[in-house]
């Protein structure tokens, strides 16, 4: 909420600057983000009346006039603006002046003419848009006065950023109201008085859904004059609240509205036709709005209507066809209470958010409408002029609200803040708050006043009470220390451990939205039913990932695009799969890499990175888990090259992917080149399996190298099992340090070297049983895959 | 085989000189040293000599042969000096070249802050709990106390898989779920991704939060100002002033919103705090009563506080960070930035 400050301060003026002030509202929960100047920076302009004006004779457009300002001989002043005339009380920048821009006034020569100041509009102060004419002043505005004290413009614009539950703060009454209670000074509400009836003029109101409306106030203006304008300070304060002026009726409704928070609404007497009726919207009842929007209306949806049709939509906007307008001369006036509950949510669904609708939202004193409807009639008949009928009020009582008297015990005042108040500090906050307070052992009841819609339960008195007494005040308590060790567990391997290795391999960590395009993604797994949003943001941003492949791949696009040509970028996150009837929400882990296998660099031969050497990553991975049962099964995934894609397993247990990107895929996004991904579900990689000692032997290793020819396509983690599981205790370790096809290599077949070391535990090998072992493990390879000794 | 020891000794430290290498040198040694080397054979004559002349020709080739062996020391550690002087120089290499190798990769700013935050409250006895980011309209809303047409609910800030399914807000409902299925004394910390319908230059479609709370019998608004202020101060490793200022959230009252004193400019008003020396980082209160009663803990008994922080806010302060959809560009040149720790 936007207000002027001077206008806070015509209700309550504390001794503190507006620093002080702003300072004093934010530690009070009324945050203010904002005190600008009313008015932007310029000196030098005078109230000035016309007192001359002739034309031209070198300009079409141009006048000279001789102008006063108050003291000294007039001046003469070239002005090209068309409402510029005998008499006018307009702005007069002098020589020297300097308006915002800034601009500096001079003497000048125009046509030939000399020219002694200029006269501004509201646009040349910065003060509107309008620049259609010289702003208009007062006829009665002091001529001579420097135009910053007439307009008050040293002033400047509070910016009240109010959270939700303090509607009783959406009025510079209710500012006003909590500047003095903060200040200890007294405070008396705008007094709003009681007009003079001048005609008999009413319209009859119908309450036919009192929950929703349970007080209605309407009453007659007849004869308001027309062609009345909206007086200068009345503009400039709603300016300052930004609003812009509408016209004396619409203008009074708005500032009574500032003023009290209280919405009014006009309608045009003349296009009302019988009784008034709050009611429910008939389904299908269409209501053209003051914006031009014709809207179809709901039945849970109040409106005011009269005999014939809906007029306006309740609390919310009014409608175009029943809008006052410069030719009105009879207005309604429309003050109502509205209950919040049935109002909340109504604005919205027809995209609206209007000041009334904020308001009655969150609650309107319903207490307030009597003075706020005679505040309204007093300002209008002082502007406008015209009779005021007496006003008829329809009225639920039984359905009003009522603030309810609130328990509040003193023990738990300290046991929620920390700090134990004195019992009559806190019955002086409770008081300077506007409840009405019954002391009652071990503690109070408290009755909220009207406009505190907020106030139901006891926290909410001891959010008050913090509040007012300061949450600065309350004391600060350093956290006790659990005395409990917190477990530190090593069967756990924590994802940082993972993504610290990622780092120290040189990945790069990203982070993605989880949420991506249903295209990108189908390339991915075409099948995938992925869970779609209802308002995505983008196409772009519009599923939720099945993998986390898809962010990557976008991610590496991207950064190939900016000239990044290496890529090895992982992340970590939730990926969201249906399975069956479910959804799963499982933490994944995923990397990507491209390009060569090292950074630029001297000495060594540039090289493209390939699957084994992303392999080796995720066997690093795999490694901190401890577990020995991980192994690389050939299998076929949909977005990878189906030559050279693994699936991971941990036991039996798939625990993740690996492979190079389809080569379809790989052109169709564009790269260009190999793209090698893989993917782990992370809770399979959390589990970690504590080490074991196994004795170290006293005796000598023995290696012997086995050159076999085996078929090309034959994995060799087949052959390497077959080694453990034929070679029995006595092999320690074998490896694979040689896989060769071509020249001299049958067709069709593969040259593989192994390495098998052998050691026992209890003696020196003797030939003899190596020789044993080693025929063991031919034999056996023979059998299970053809294999050969390479001669 | 007539020359006499001295006239030997003289050839031979003649060749001595001219030995140029270690090689070289030995084939001197040998020579007159070897079986059949020169000093070796004039030592054999010595059978066929006198008495008198033995004694005397002895004592010369002895002479000779212990001065060449000396030679010969002194010419091997000249020589080996020179080899040792021929390889350092030839070894020397450029020392500035960079070395060779996989770079150190990097961990995202986000997961930087992260762990921090994780860090500090865990020294204080909070354990890390993680959610599900699809969430249900009671854990995100309902149960938070924030009634059905709350404006957080509105279809323009929350995203919707269907009329109660939807993706986590903010991470509070993380606290709902703890409070849900155990008693306290409950003292967790739960970060994660939170969504938001909306995206412009300081709003991204998601982003980071980290909800922490505090429930037991006796936990207060001091206990709170006080654990929020060992946070702050610790995270920025600054005494910084941290300020307490009254606000509104449906699921804690009191309420408030914790301000610090503008990292960047010490409080003296810059851009970043908008000129007010303050910083608005996170959100707090004392759990709401309704809350409590949501997951069935007794409020009368058990109290407790809440807060939710912005990561991306925190690490922006931090590091200096000017612009927050940085974060989810992944630039590399921009990640490469932050180095793991």
């Amino acid at each position: 909420m936007r207000l002027s400050e001077a206008w806070l301060r015509q209700y309550v003026n504390p001794m503190v600057d507006t620093a002080g002030l702003v300072r004093q509202l934010t530690m009070a929960g009324l945050e203010v983000d904002g005190a600008e100047p009313a008015a932007a920076d310029f000196s030098g302009v005078v109230v000035a009346r016309i007192l001359e004006a002739a034309p031209h004779p070198e300009a079409d457009r141009l006048q000279i006039c001789r102008v006063d300002t108050g003291g000294g001989e007039p001046l003469q002043i070239v002005c090209g603006a068309a409402n510029a005339r005998v008499g006018l009380v307009a702005p007069l920048a002098m020589e020297g002046a300097v308006l915002p821009g800034p601009l500096k006034i001079k003497r000048s020569r125009l046509r030939g003419v000399e020219s002694f100041g200029m006269l501004c509009s509201a646009k040349e102060l910065g003060l509107e848009d309008d620049a259609s004419g010289l702003l208009e002043l007062p006829a009665d505005a002091p001529v001579g006065a420097d135009i910053r004290d007439y307009l008050q413009l040293d002033d400047r614009i509070l910016e009240i950023d109010l959270t939700p539950n303090r509607a009783d703060c959406l009025s510079v009454e209710g500012i006003a109201r909590e500047v003095a209670l903060i200040n200890r000074l007294p405070f008396q509400g705008v007094d709003a008085g009681t007009v003079a009836v001048g005609s008999q003029r009413r319209l009859v109101v119908h309450l036919d859904a009192p929950e929703a409306c349970p007080r209605y106030l309407g009453r007659v203006i007849a004869g308001i004059d027309a062609r009345a304008q909206t007086p200068r300070w009345m503009k400039e304060r709603l300016r300052r609240s930004g609003l812009r002026s509408l016209g004396p009726a619409v203008d009074v409704t708005n500032y009574v509205l500032l003023e009290l928070g209280q919405p009014l609404h006009a309608f045009d007497l003349e296009r009302l036709s019988g009784d008034i009726h709050v009611r429910q919207a008939r389904d299908g009842e269409l209501l053209r709005l003051l914006n031009g929007e014709e809207i179809t209306l709901s039945s849970d949806v109040l409106v005011i209507a009269d005999e014939e049709k809906a007029l306006a939509l309740a609390g919310i906007m009014g409608g175009e066809q029943s809008a006052v307008g410069g030719a009105t001369s009879d207005v309604f006036l429309e003050c109502a209470f509205f209950a919040p509950a049935l109002i909340m949510g109504k604005a919205r669904r027809y995209g609206l958010a209007t000041d009334s609708s904020h308001r009655f939202e969150r609650g309107v004193d319903p207490s307030l409408q009597r003075r706020a409807i005679e505040r309204a009639t007093a300002l209008l008949l002082e502007i406008a002029g015209g009779e005021a009928g007496p006003v008829t009020e329809a009225v639920r009582e039984d359905l009003l609200p009522l603030r309810a008297p609130v328990r509040l015990r003193e023990q738990r005042i300290g046991q929620l803040l920390g700090l134990s108040l004195p019992r009559d500090e806190v019955a002086d906050i409770l008081a300077r708050l506007g409840m009405s307070v019954e002391e009652d052992e071990p503690g109070w009841t408290v009755t909220p006043p009207s406009f505190r819609f907020d106030i139901a339960l006891e926290a909410d008195l001891i959010e008050e009470i913090g509040r007012v007494y300061g949450y600065d005040a309350i004391p600060r308590r350093r956290p006790a220390v659990a005395s409990a060790m917190q477990p530190a567990s090593e069967t756990v391997l924590g994802l940082d451990r993972v993504k610290d290795l990622l780092a120290d391999r040189g990945y790069q960590e990203v982070i993605t939205y989880s949420f991506v395009s249903a295209e990108m993604q189908r390339r991915i797994d075409p099948e995938a039913e992925p869970e779609a949003l209802l308002n995505p943001i983008s196409a772009d941003l519009a599923v939720m990932r099945i993998s986390l492949w898809t962010g990557l791949l976008d991610c590496a696009q991207k950064n190939l695009s900016r000239q990044q040509d290496r890529v090895r970028i992982f992340e970590t996150g939730l990926k969201f799969v249906r399975r069956g009837g479910s959804l799963e929400q499982r933490n994944t882990l995923a990397g990507l890499v491209l390009g060569s296998i090292l950074d630029e660099q001297w000495g060594e031969k540039s090289r493209r990175v390939d699957f084994f050497d992303v392999k080796s990553d995720v066997e690093a991975i795999l490694g901190l888990t401890g577990k020995s049962s991980v192994r690389f099964r050939p299998a076929i995934h949909h977005a990878l090259h189906p030559g050279q894609s693994a699936e991971i397993l941990i036991g039996d247990g798939g625990a993740g992917w690996l492979g190079m990107l389809h080569p379809q895929i790989e052109r169709e996004l564009g790269f260009e080149q190999p793209v090698f991904m893989f993917e782990l579900d992370a809770g399979a990689l959390l589990q970690r399996d504590l080490p074991r000692f196994a004795p170290l032997s006293r005796f000598p290793l023995v290696r012997r190298d086995l050159a076999l020819v085996v078929a090309r396509d034959l994995p060799a983690a087949d052959l390497l099992e077959a080694v453990a599981a034929s070679g029995g205790p006595l092999v320690r370790d074998t490896v694979l340090f040689d896989v060769y096809s071509g020249a001299g290599v049958e067709a069709g077949k593969k040259s593989v070297a192994l390495g098998v070391t052998l050691q026992d535990a209890e003696e020196t090998l003797t030939d003899d049983r190596v020789d044993e072992v080693m025929s063991r493990i031919v034999a056996r390879l023979a059998a299970d895959f053809g294999a050969k000794l390479r001669e | 085989m007539n020359s006499s020891p001295e006239s030997t000794l003289e050839q031979a430290s003649r060749l001595l000189a001219a030995a140029g290498s270690v090689a070289e040198l030995d084939q001197v040694r040998v020579r007159y040293l070897g079986k059949k080397g020169e000093f070796t054979e004039q030592m054999k004559t010595l059978g066929t000599l006198s008495p008198e002349e033995r004694k005397e020709f002895g004592q010369r080739v002895n002479q000779a042969r212990d001065e060449f062996q000396r030679l010969l020391e002194r010419r091997k550690a000249a020589l080996e000096a020179e080899a040792l002087a021929r390889r350092l120089s030839s070894e020397t290499i450029d020392v500035t070249l960079p070395g060779r190798g996989q770079r150190l990769g990097g961990l995202h700013p986000v997961t930087l802050t992260l762990r921090r935050i994780t860090r500090l409250f865990r020294s204080v006895g909070f354990s890390v709990v993680e959610g599900p980011e699809i969430e249900d309209d009671f854990h995100n809303f309902e149960a938070l106390n924030i009634p059905a047409h709350h404006p957080a609910r509105a279809m323009h800030d929350t995203f919707y898989f269907s009329e109660h399914l939807l993706l986590r807000t903010h991470t509070s409902p993380v606290q709902i779920r703890v409070m849900e299925s155990g008693q306290p004394p409950l003292r967790v910390i739960a970060p994660g991704r939170v969504y938001r319908c909306d995206s412009d230059l300081t709003h991204t479609p998601m982003f980071h939060q980290v909800e922490g709370f505090w429930v037991d019998e006796q936990v207060s608004f001091a206990d709170l100002k006080g654990t929020l202020y060992e946070f702050l101060t610790g995270f920025f490793e600054k005494d910084c002033a941290v300020r307490f200022r009254p606000s509104y959230f449906p699921f804690t009252e009191p309420s408030a919103e914790v301000d610090i004193e503008c990292v960047i400019c010490d409080g003296r008003g810059c851009r970043v705090c908008k000129h007010s020396g303050w910083l608005e980082v996170m959100g707090c209160g004392m759990i709401h009563p309704r809350v409590f009663e949501a997951v069935g803990i007794d409020p009368e008994r058990y109290s407790g506080f809440a807060f939710g922080l912005g990561v991306e806010r925190l690490t922006m302060l931090r590091y200096g960070i000017n612009d927050l959809r940085l974060f989810f560009e992944n630039d590399l040149r921009f990640l490469r930035q932050f180095k793991p720790f």
